[in-house]
């Protein structure tokens, strides 16, 4: 399988099996078309016109080669492969539910504003702990593992963030782990004292903000209404700064409302920061604010301006990241991982300050996805197996899909929402992973 | 090459002979938590 596209007279082919990206000229750009359709002779005869002869055989001639390196529909060697990396689950990260309640009311907050549609309720430590000594057992040979501190807000119940830290800091040389933490929020109680504990312990922190005062402003407001964005600003930069730019990100996310978000990506690199990640919303049709399919040529066509925009900026010395845009051709994941995607279900959990677990923190308070509590140790291999189980040839819009590689499936909550199945992608969100990948591509062109 | 340029090989392909130890980072922990892109994760082996 092949994928063939042109951006900014750029022409790209993407070998799909193999991973092979290449940059075609017009000539072997067209040539393409017929390769695999005719014979050398009938391939001159329909391009005669535009191209002299000689440069259509050497056209073919190179096509020829690719192919017989491997890097040129390459078929899919990897179904084969699945059985040999089927193994036991083991579990390798978990989002921690901290806090079940928050100090903003955003307006398309997926978690009902915090409480994920239950009470609002803050974590036990203990609770904490036993979900450490949980993952430590769910791990086995794995020795590098995760703890994601997440809510509603994080910040509302920091000392068990530190004291859950400490816990499984104390663990590691016993059961041969190295934990490293992240942290999601808010920002807006970020003081120094935070600061100060985050920079030694937290290895990576997500700082949410969606961009220009009044693009974040509609969105992410306290329970008063107003927003956040002058309060954040200062304490955000100053976080980022004092990381050297480097193991955080300015989240944000858009919607309907800023299609434009090409210029909150922009704003936000304006500000100084270096880390980027500004995604689309995944809302309920009916909500107002939710993406629809009549958006993506407008969402296409800003994907196309921010990658121009940040190959401009980046080679004159104005550097910045954008999550989407980052994809390492060479030193990637293997094709085990890319053909799993996020491990969502079976790597990755979700735990509620109650201790119960979840498929990941998009699931949380969906009853029938409830997987057991850390309290009792319990987990249901059930649902476990089912999200281990699924990859992109379970599901068929993906086997059919060049950038599949690339996204991994997708993610299982948006599917879930849409379709209430985890096997069938949520096509907006494809449509839109589809474009940042190309784009992403083209940035590699021009590195 | 006069007409094509490799700017990536069979990356992918030859992974196949060292990968699956599932050593790397969970692809939703680190930014996105609501979009999956697994390609830009990297591999805890290299």
């Amino acid at each position: 399988m092949i994928h063939k596209f042109t951006l900014y007279g750029t022409n790209m082919v993407v070998d799909v099996n193999s991973g092979a990206v290449h940059i075609f000229d017009e000539v072997a750009f067209e040539v393409l078309d017929y390769y695999k359709k005719c014979d050398s002779t009938e391939i001159v005869d329909k391009l005669c016109a535009k191209y002299e002869k000689a440069q259509i055989l050497e056209a073919i001639q190179e096509l020829e080669e690719l192919e017989s390196r491997g890097e040129l529909f390459y078929e899919d060697a990897y179904r084969d492969y699945l059985n040999l990396w089927d193994r036991k689950p083991v579990v390798k990260a978990l989002c921690l539910h901290v806090s079940h309640d928050c100090n903003l009311r955003c307006k398309y907050c997926f978690a009902a504003t915090g409480n994920f549609g239950g009470e609002r309720t803050n974590m036990d430590p203990e609770i904490g702990k036993r979900a450490i000594d949980f993952l430590i057992q769910q791990s086995g040979n794995r020795r590098n593992l995760e703890i994601d501190f997440f809510g509603g807000e994080p910040l509302l119940n920091f000392e068990a963030v530190k004291e859950v830290v400490a816990y499984a800091l104390s663990k590691e040389k016993e059961h041969n782990k190295k934990f490293k933490f992240t942290l999601t929020t808010n920002a807006l109680l970020l003081n120094e004292e935070h600061k100060k504990y985050i920079n030694e312990h937290i290895q990576n922190i997500v700082l949410s903000i969606d961009g220009r005062a009044e693009t974040n402003d509609r969105m992410r407001f306290r329970l008063d209404g107003s927003g956040t964005y002058e309060s954040i600003i200062p304490k955000i930069k100053d976080l980022a700064d004092s990381r050297n730019q480097d193991n955080y990100y300015v989240r944000g996310t858009f919607t309907r409302e800023n299609l434009d978000f090409a210029s909150d990506v922009l704003h936000l690199a304006d500000q100084g920061f270096e880390q980027i990640s500004v995604e689309p919303v995944v809302a309920a049709k009916g909500t107002g604010y939710d993406i629809r399919e009549e958006d993506l040529p407008v969402l296409f066509k800003e994907y196309e301006k921010l990658a121009y925009e940040y190959v401009d900026r980046r080679k004159s010395g104005q550097f910045f990241n954008f999550f989407h845009f980052m994809i390492d051709l060479s030193q990637g994941p293997c094709v085990a991982k890319r053909l799993g995607g996020c491990g969502s279900g079976h790597e990755y959990l979700a735990i509620t300050p109650e201790g119960d677990i979840y498929p990941c923190h998009q699931f949380v308070g969906m009853d029938e996805f409830k997987m057991g509590n850390v309290n009792e140790a319990t987990l249901d291999d059930r649902i476990q197996n089912k999200f281990k189980d699924t990859n992109i040839y379970t599901k068929p819009e993906c086997v059919k899909c060049w950038a599949k590689f690339y996204c991994s499936g997708g993610c299982a909550a948006n599917s879930y929402q849409f379709h209430n199945d985890i096997n069938i992608p949520y096509s907006i969100g494809c449509e839109l992973e589809k474009k940042r990948v190309e784009c992403a591509l083209w940035i590699k062109t021009q590195e | 090459m006069k007409h094509i340029k490799t700017i990536n090989g069979s990356t992918l392909k030859d992974t196949l002979t060292n990968g699956g130890c599932g050593e790397c980072q969970t692809s939703c922990q680190s930014a996105c938590k609501t979009s999956c892109t697994v390609a830009n994760q990297s591999c805890q082996k290299k």
